[in-house]
């Protein structure tokens, strides 16, 4: 390449980041998509960061349960009480309270699963040096929505055989056969299209909007304090204070998404085994 | 965008108009638990068990909201 042009590159990329320092920019969907793959670059199982956070996080959550559970005792030592207590949580709270005791039981490890695998890739979108959830791409709630939906679906068919769950489900008992004409329709939309679909979009946009409100925070501090003059540096405190409570907001939403998921996964369950319907 | 002079993007008023719903929504849900629960402090567990699902249902069309954003950008 000739020196001149050499330089006049040189030149337009210095221009782009002094650009890229001195305006705000807000955040956007490329937070998410279009990331460095880090491993494996260019095949179908290429790692990029939310993958590998995502990873990471699941690993440590087997590896804290089977800390805390690798010798269970009768009286319980620091570890095991405290993965007693979690697992309590989604036994009582949950399973039982939902689902009743013999249904309770049988789902709890599914139910169980759901709930630390969607709590640990949650809870990265705070912990520094994620600083993303796993969550954040649509990849993984799909994948947990589809889980949901064969599980109630198999459910049901095991209680009540392939036929009696679908008429069940589409032709519910008590109304004159006209309504069918609306009601069929609705009610397929709404278990079999619906019900998948707004789980996983609800965890999704959960994680992505409460990313996409931390990095507006941070970065509109660092805007203020470097970029803003005079006065407006001082708007910076009021922006990095906002940071800290949205943090600790998002600690609650990792929390409540993960029940959230739980508890709407065993009411599907609950619906597709109950017997009015 | 240009209406009267003000440059930006409409889907921000769209979103403004699409959290009105679920945040009275979710207002009406936690208040009538909260109601249901000063009159029977024995249920409380069950109530907030109900009120979380109440709660998932109306947020999820704020959420709809923010994803448009995205899908019709």
């Amino acid at each position: 390449m000739p020196r001149s042009q050499e330089r006049a590159l040189h030149a337009d990329t210095v221009t782009l980041a002094a650009g890229e320092g001195g305006e705000f920019h807000a955040p956007g969907i490329g937070e998410f998509l279009g990331l460095p793959e880090l491993f494996f670059a260019g095949t179908p199982f290429a790692i990029d960061r939310i993958v590998m956070v995502r990873i990471i996080a699941i690993a440590l959550m087997l590896l804290l349960f089977w800390l805390g559970l690798r010798r269970a005792r009768r009286v319980p030592g620091r570890g095991q009480s405290i993965a007693e207590l979690a697992l309590d949580f989604v036994n009582v709270q949950i399973a039982d309270q939902v689902l009743g005791e013999k249904h309770g039981k049988r789902f709890l490890p599914l139910l169980a699963a759901i709930f630390f695998g969607v709590f640990a890739m949650n809870i990265t979108g705070i912990i520094p040096g994620a600083n993303i959830a796993g969550t954040a791409l649509i990849g993984m709630p799909l994948l947990l929505g589809l889980v949901a939906y064969v599980v109630f679906i198999y459910a049901g068919i095991k209680e009540h055989g392939a036929g009696g769950f679908f008429r069940g489900q589409l032709f519910p008992s008590g109304v004159p056969w006209p309504i069918y004409i609306i009601l069929t329709p609705v009610e397929f939309i709404n278990i079999f299209i619906v019900r998948p679909l707004s789980l996983a979009l609800r965890l999704l946009l959960n994680m992505m909007v409460g990313h996409l409100l931390l990095v507006l925070c941070f970065s509109a501090t660092h805007f203020f304090l470097f970029s803003a003059d005079g006065f407006f540096k001082l708007f910076s405190i009021g922006t990095l204070a906002g940071g800290f409570i949205f943090t600790l907001f998002e600690m609650l939403v990792a929390v409540l998404q993960a029940y959230i998921f739980t508890l709407l996964t065993a009411v599907y369950i609950q619906q597709s085994v109950s017997h009015e319907h | 965008m240009d209406i009267a002079g003000i440059t930006g993007n409409i889907a921000t008023v769209g979103y403004g108009l699409a959290a009105i719903g679920p945040g009275i929504g979710v207002g009406i849900v936690a208040g009538k638990t909260v109601e249901a629960m000063a009159r029977q402090p024995e249920l409380a567990g069950r109530l907030q068990t109900t009120m979380f699902l109440g709660i998932a249902f109306a947020e999820l069309l704020g959420f709809i909201g923010v994803a448009t954003f995205f899908i019709f950008q």
